[in-house]
């Protein structure tokens, strides 16, 4: 059935017709393209607001403390309320909601960094190791802090590369000192942030430990940057936020209602209502392209109705001489399968072609790094996407040839040979 | 090779049944040369399907080469005709985009022959028929009797027990018509069946047989010694 032979029939049928072939290729060349064009432009958008969570781990959450604003429990309001390092532990061993946690002590804003003549004031975070994976610290050169730097205490310190510029100009900053605060620390690490929010290049990162010691901290903690663990839906993100902030209520003794006691953010949430967005505008263009798609193949389906209408007598004479239904079926199916798969794939590469230039385009425009306010990054199409499309592509083919194909078969020669 | 009892055959459209074909009897022995007569109406061509395995019937007994053909579904019925019965039609029913050698190797395609040895035994067929310069040529750029010539090369290529031609010169001069006859006489000679339905005398007389069907049954049957007198008959008409 696929031998050199049938091909050979069915290209010198699709010769005879070149123009007919080509209008016929041509729409679902189109519906392809649309598909394909529109597909890229949702992923585009997609990543573009992906990009834009990628700053911190989706599933981070902050919490800070403030004072009460309700009364509780025969507790008075604007009591403040402090997170210690028992929350900590309760965090990391007891809440089943948290995975990783990172404990931050606040140093005063005006503390001075300073390296030879050269000073400055910068942010400092001090942190736990987690906080790499968490807010996704990225390490130009150097380390991050690890966990014998926070069970030794050690003075040692990672700094952002603005700092880096404003104190080491082109020196190599590793292994030197500088003074925070007059304190000297070793600076261990170099880190540098290609995304938006290039503030994280004017901040340091000191091991939590080091630093409530050494600046009389106690076991005081302004703030908590945790990790939930992933779930799926908006519901289940805030079920999440409100048992830890439930936990944490009950340790300091406020209304878990209460909003300025202790305030949070939870990454997830935002990321699972945008990502659900997604999700639909996704869907809504593949409806569209789908649409698009069946219209070529109505198109196709009709020429080769038309088609098989012209070649009645041909049919006729092939059945005559001993053409099997099945041969007759093979020959329009086939033909209109080829059609679709090669003008749908000319449409594919088109489409993608196009969207690659795009990409192309926009990142000559904005750099290799991404630059700033890329709502609208890598809008290309994925190669399981292109695989699914080309499934569909000879899928739709059969589809479209099937009706044809059907009459084709139902020719009788005895109608088709006669005289008229 | 044709065993016909009986056979009954009607169309039925709407509320309408025409009863073409009404208990015909009809036999026909290998290696004859027989043409079918009548006017128009008189089934003529409705038994040429029946014959010719394009068409059923209702009601009889049709043995060809001794076996049934009834029943058939039309994989079945392809396969018969592709392997018994070569056609030769009044319009040659050449595929208009096929050269001479493609039109003739169709049938041995449908065998699943390779399309190399199908070629060859392609040009082998037309070369007997004296058109191998003519073999890459296009149906629209031949004669008429070219074109029959091809059309015969190509029922003959599968090897058939019985060439079927339904009016084969019907869209032919009368000197061309002869030729073709003459062509259909020397294959018969060669041991196939050949039965050719037309309404020409002068065609028919040049067979061996002629059966004159009226009404749906066979009104008259001519052979050998009559043929002369039929043909002295139709000269005088």
């Amino acid at each position: 059935m696929f031998d050199v032979d049938i091909w050979q029939e069915i290209f010198s049928t699709i010769r005879k017709n070149k123009l007919r072939t080509f209008l016929t290729g041509f729409s679902v060349a189109w519906g392809i393209f649309m598909l394909m064009v529109l597909l890229g432009s949702g992923n585009g958008l997609s990543n573009g607001v992906k990009e834009q969570f990628a700053e911190n781990a989706v599933n981070v959450m902050w919490m800070w403390t403030g004072e009460t604003s309700i009364p509780y429990n025969g507790l008075k309001e604007g009591r403040a309320v402090k997170f210690n390092n028992q929350d900590y532990d309760f965090l990391t061993t007891k809440s089943k909601e948290v995975e990783k946690v990172s404990s931050r002590y606040y140093l005063p804003n005006d503390i001075l960094y300073s390296y030879g003549k050269e000073y400055g004031s910068f942010e400092t975070s001090t942190c736990y190791p987690s906080l790499q994976e968490m807010e996704n610290i990225h390490i130009k050169t150097g380390r991050f802090i690890n966990d014998l730097d926070m069970q030794e205490f050690r003075k040692v310190v990672i700094i952002g590369d603005e700092i880096r510029k404003a104190l080491f100009k082109e020196e190599d900053p590793i292994g030197k000192y500088i003074k925070i605060g007059g304190v000297p620390f070793n600076v261990i690490g170099v880190s540098e942030s290609k995304k938006r929010n290039q503030d994280n290049n004017r901040s340091a990162y000191m091991p939590f430990s080091t630093a409530q010691r050494i600046f009389n901290g106690g076991d005081r903690v302004h703030t908590f940057t945790v990790t939930s663990k992933m779930v799926q839906t908006v519901e289940e993100a805030e079920a999440i936020n409100e048992k830890v902030r439930q936990d944490m209520a009950n340790r300091h003794a406020f209304d878990p209602k209460d909003k300025r006691a202790m305030g949070s953010f939870n990454m997830l949430t935002e990321y699972i209502r945008t990502m659900k967005i997604f999700q639909a505008i996704n869907l809504f263009v593949w409806i569209i392209g789908i649409g698009t798609l069946i219209a070529g193949i109505v198109g196709v389906s009709n020429i080769m109705l038309i088609l098989v209408k012209e070649r009645t007598k041909e049919i006729g004479i092939r059945k005559a001489i001993g053409a099997t239904p099945f041969s007759v079926i093979g020959l329009v199916l086939l033909e209109s399968v080829l059609i679709t798969t090669v003008a749908g794939y000319i449409g594919l590469v088109m489409g993608v072609g196009l969207m690659e230039l795009i990409n192309f385009g926009l990142e000559a425009a904005t750099g290799a790094g991404g630059g700033d306010n890329v709502f609208f990054k890598n809008p290309t199409v994925d190669f399981k996407t292109a695989v699914s499309a080309t499934l569909i592509l000879i899928l739709s083919g059969a589809l479209a040839g099937y009706f044809p194909s059907k009459r084709a078969a139902s020719v009788t020669p005895i109608e088709a040979l006669r005289d008229e | 090779m044709i065993s016909i009892q009986n056979l009954h055959k009607s169309y039925v459209t709407g509320n309408n049944s025409l009863h073409v074909l009404k208990g015909l009897n009809l036999e026909i022995a290998e290696g004859e040369f027989v043409s079918i007569m009548g006017s128009s109406g008189s089934g003529k061509s409705t038994l040429l399907n029946i014959l010719g395995v394009l068409d059923d019937y209702d009601k009889g007994d049709y043995y060809l080469s001794g076996k049934k053909i009834w029943g058939l579904n039309e994989t079945q019925a392809a396969i018969t005709r592709n392997a018994m019965i070569g056609f030769i039609f009044q319009s040659f029913n050449l595929i208009s985009f096929k050269n001479a050698m493609e039109n003739v190797a169709l049938p041995l395609y449908y065998q699943k022959v390779n399309r190399k040895k199908r070629n060859l035994i392609a040009m082998e067929y037309l070369d007997r028929l004296g058109l191998k310069d003519w073999a890459h040529h296009l149906p629209s750029e031949m004669s008429g009797g070219q074109k029959q010539r091809v059309a015969i090369a190509r029922a003959l290529i599968s090897n058939p027990k019985i060439i079927l031609a339904d009016e084969p010169t019907g869209a032919l001069d009368s000197q061309t018509s002869l030729e073709v006859m003459e062509i259909l006489k020397e294959v018969n000679d060669q041991g196939i069946t050949v039965i050719i339905v037309t309404h020409e005398h002068d065609i028919a007389s040049l067979t061996r047989k002629i059966i004159r069907l009226k009404d749906g049954i066979i009104g008259e049957v001519i052979t050998n010694g009559d043929l002369q007198s039929y043909r002295d008959r139709i000269k005088q008409e």
